[in-house]
């Protein structure tokens, strides 16, 4: 393969000038250090593991500058030239370059296993059940579930859950996964990769159901592409990611299976996970 | 509260066809040019008027400025005189002194005997200077040390309102949550009690208050699912006597017996709970990152509470208790007298925690003891602070969220075609979330008996979605664009006659007025701007009487004392940032008008008239 060819050249040149090192480049990441199943500081998260792969695919040597991704993280980090990529960013996010994406997923509902699924916020259901869901505070806006929910009139029986969570904890996206198993809430509406992750850690087993598209929420998507961000700037560096991403692809599905990362592409398939 | 985050995806086309029509009309406003002079303060100064409550008068005590609102009733008012509308023309820099740290500078510098003390944005280092010796040098350094093992997790930006004296200590908050007392002679730590959790998003920002033995604080980070309150500290040990949730059940928001409100909507049980849906007030927001005042007489503290959280208002209808409002609480118990919402259900960012100046003044034939509070949501209010009834409530800044407010039942009257929903796009929504008034701190005139304030003249629009994608998780936002007001300036500086609810003159400014304000015995206000002009005014008509060009905008506060050698000084203190200034403190990009919930669209030029700065400036008469 062509894109090997690079990688040769460089060990080559490497060797030649007595460089110790191997790598000839440094693949620079800014990656939040406390945020399973996305990223984690001990390299533990998908996206440091897909990250990992993109070096090796590029020859470079992986180094992370960590930062918590809430407000100002690009600005912080990105932006301010600590690092060259970051992970996984919905494509078209104005502040930043974006590779092809290389997953698409949907906000799912999680139930305790062998209740009947909650298939569309048209459920009657839902009037019913304790609901989770997950809270953006600072924005003029919330998550899509909570938009709708409130849309339909689903509120009393609502409860949220914010996505930047207790920093101090481990996981500080996973109670709302924990409320559904411990019976806090009888249903959660939870971005697909999170849901996924959590879901497969329980001991109480639950299931999945992502949440469909629906013409009538055309303003609230529940599905989103994920791609991975360079500066507006390094084009080069997208396409050289993009072309990493491709060759590598089958190793990339691999990792998002085996974080359970529910898919809307195709390429894993969602449904009871026990 | 400031700083909330929106998302990023307006084409930068439709951004500029936004921006182009209010630069415009920002060249065309005028500046500085007072309007509508009067001399209404002057015949009034003899008939029966508005007056400081006697345990704000300080006479004989303005050789200090110990706390940033000079005294517990907030009136920022100073009886010296030596500096006067007659002479301040001569008024030049004696002493200047770097903070160190270029983000914004909101603080009051204090001083009380020979020392001058001065608190930093985050590492909110501590100051003390020698009042002495010539350029007032540095005595001691006290550098709390502030935690941020994780970087980006403090929900605002970084600024601190300052410090307080009292009996030999000068108390403070750290940005890490901290409330920390030092040995105010020799800057030895005295205690520090850890008030809250930054890795919850809970941060501290306020200038804390003494009420008796009390130091008075509370949290800011309303956006991030905390949970607001106010507590009370021992002034000798440091040791938490009380601590009153601003959400959730009566014996946790401290509501008990003693709680008397005003008007119906406040009486029930654990309102704190049933005026959210299910355990939505858990995150509730309701902090207090603003103003508290004293009244020693009534033995009450007023203080008022943040926004609900989370900031879009879909997920949590009702009135949202005890959110953007004010509570009037027993210092000693924090047991709730009153309480009175100023915003219910708030939908645009209105928090309560602007100051409420306690002043008496002449009510349909009786003198009332009343607070004064500028709100955001764009009236002016006064409350009878003894029971929490409503006076009245004045529009101070042009108001197109709300129609009025209805004396009889103290509720606000909202506009419904300018409020915000998941699928409907409004336009002109005046005030902006940052309000009529932020948290810029007016002043009260004991003399004229008239209120000074710093005001914005802001409106926003909301536009189409975009997508936000935080913590992993993605969703779509609601863009905010601000933009400036009508007549296309952007702050106000008025004169404001309290009786009559009538504004008596304003000053045009371009940019918002960010800065507190200061008024003295001598009819000089003092004010600082954005684009770094430190100003003296006539407090009878508004007249530009002096300005001095800063290094850096000025959103401090400023203060006025008789130092060791017998002279009338004035400080202030400048360094843009704050959550208006954050396009140059943050270095924020400004074709992102989005950014810093939409302020930076409504600051684009701002990078065109000041950088980044944080230095203490100290004048005196020659």
């Amino acid at each position: 393969m062509s894109s090997r060819f690079p990688r040769i050249v460089g060990v080559v040149i490497a060797a030649v000038a007595g460089v110790a090192s191997a790598h000839a480049r440094e693949l620079r990441v800014c990656a939040d250090p406390n945020n399973l199943p996305f990223s984690a500081k001990n390299g533990s998260g998908f996206e440091n593991r897909i990250a990992a792969l993109l070096a090796d695919e590029l020859d470079a040597k992986l180094a992370y500058t960590w930062w918590a991704q809430r407000r100002g993280f690009l600005r912080n980090t990105l932006n301010a030239g600590k690092c060259d990529v970051v992970m996984g960013y919905p494509p078209n996010y104005q502040l930043l370059r974006s590779t092809r994406p290389y997953y698409r997923s949907s906000y799912v509902f999680v139930q305790r296993a062998g209740e009947e699924p909650i298939t569309s916020f048209d459920d009657p259901a839902l009037k019913r059940r304790k609901i989770g869901v997950q809270l953006v505070g600072d924005d003029g806006s919330n998550t899509p579930p909570v938009q709708i929910l409130a849309k339909h009139g689903i509120v009393e029986n609502v409860r949220g859950y914010m996505v930047y969570g207790d920093y101090r904890s481990k996981a500080p996206l996973s109670p709302i996964i924990e409320a559904v198993a411990t019976g806090d809430v009888d249903v959660a509406v939870v971005w697909g990769p999170t849901a996924g992750y959590f879901a497969a850690e329980s001991e109480v087993p639950l299931s999945l159901t992502p949440v469909l598209f629906d013409p009538t929420i055309l303003t609230q998507p529940m599905t989103y592409d994920i791609a991975v961000g360079v500066r507006r700037s390094d084009v080069e560096l997208a396409d050289e990611i993009d072309r990493a991403l491709r060759v590598r692809r089958d190793e990339v599905d691999a990792i998002l299976a085996a974080f359970h990362v529910p898919r809307t592409d195709g390429a894993a398939r969602i449904g009871g996970l026990r | 509260m400031r700083y909330l985050r929106v998302i990023r995806n307006t084409s930068i086309a439709a951004l500029a066809a936004l921006a182009a029509p209010i630069a415009a009309l920002a060249q065309d406003a005028p500046t500085e040019q007072p309007t509508s002079p009067n001399n209404q303060q002057r015949s009034q100064q003899s008939a029966n008027k508005p007056v400081a409550p006697a345990f704000a008068e300080s006479e004989g005590d303005d050789a200090s400025w110990s706390m940033p609102g000079k005294n517990t009733a907030l009136t920022r008012y100073s009886t010296l005189d030596e500096i006067n509308a007659g002479n301040v023309k001569d008024l030049r820099p004696v002493s200047t002194f770097s903070l160190g740290v270029n983000r914004g500078q909101e603080a009051a510098p204090l001083v009380v005997g020979d020392t001058l003390y001065v608190v930093a944005p985050f590492p909110n280092t501590l100051f003390a200077l020698d009042l002495t010796k010539p350029g007032n040098p540095l005595k001691w350094r006290y550098d709390p040390a502030p935690a941020m093992a994780a970087q980006g997790v403090a929900c605002c930006d970084v600024v601190n309102r300052g410090p307080i004296y009292s009996d030999g200590k000068v108390f403070f908050n750290t940005l890490d949550a901290h409330t920390i007392a030092v040995d105010a002679e020799t800057g030895e730590e005295v205690w520090r009690t850890k008030m809250g959790e930054i890795e919850k998003g809970e941060t501290m920002t306020m200038a804390p208050l003494i009420a008796g033995d009390k130091v008075i604080v509370g949290n800011s980070g309303g956006e991030m699912g905390v949970r607001g309150w106010a507590a009370a500290l021992d002034q000798s040990s440091g040791e938490v006597v009380w601590k009153a949730y601003s959400t959730g059940p009566d014996a946790e928001v401290l509501i008990g017996e003693e709680f008397e409100p005003a008007y119906e909507q406040y009486r029930g049980k654990d309102l704190g709970v049933s005026s959210w849906p299910t355990d939505m007030w858990k995150q509730g927001g309701g902090t207090v990152w603003g103003w508290v005042s004293y009244d020693p007489e009534l033995n009450l503290i007023y203080y008022g509470t943040s926004n609900p959280g989370p900031w879009n208002s879909t997920m949590r209808p009702g009135d949202n208790l005890w959110t953007a409002g004010i509570f009037a609480r027993d210092a000693d118990t924090g047991q709730a007298r009153w309480f009175y919402q100023f915003s219910p259900h708030d939908m645009s960012d209105y928090d309560g925690v602007n100051e409420a100046i306690l002043i008496d003044i002449p009510w349909e034939g009786e003198q009332r003891k009343v607070l004064v509070h500028p709100d955001r949501n764009g009236y002016i209010y006064v409350i009878d602070r003894t029971t929490g009834k409503l006076l009245s409530a004045e529009p101070y800044h042009h108001i197109t969220s709300s129609k009025g407010v209805d004396l009889e039942s103290g509720r606000l009257i909202y506009n419904e075609e300018k409020e915000p929903s998941g699928d409907k796009f409004v336009k002109d929504v005046c005030p902006a979330p940052p309000g009529a008034k932020d948290w810029q701190p007016a002043a009260f005139s004991h003399k004229t008996g008239h209120l000074y304030i710093p005001h914005n003249n802001l409106c926003m629009d909301m536009k189409e979605t975009a997508v936000g994608y935080i913590s992993g998780t993605p969703y779509v936002g609601a863009e905010v664009l601000m933009k400036a007001g009508p007549g296309g300036h952007r702050g106000e500086f008025s004169a404001w006659n309290v009786v009559a609810g009538k504004e008596l003159w304003t000053i045009k400014e371009r940019f918002p007025v960010w800065s507190g304000a200061v008024v003295t015995a001598g009819d000089v206000v003092f004010y600082g701007t954005m684009d770094g002009w430190f100003k003296a005014v006539d407090a009878g008509s508004g007249e530009e009487l002096w300005k001095f060009k800063t290094s850096s905008g000025i959103i401090g506060q400023p203060t006025t004392w008789r130092g060791p050698d017998g002279k009338q000084y004035v400080a202030i203190l400048d360094g843009v940032g704050g959550w208006s200034g954050a396009i140059v403190a943050g270095g924020l990009d400004k074709r992102d008008g989005t950014a810093a919930l939409g302020f930076v669209n409504a600051m684009k030029d701002l990078p065109e008239y000041t950088t980044k700065g944080g230095t203490l400036y100290v004048f005196a008469l020659p």
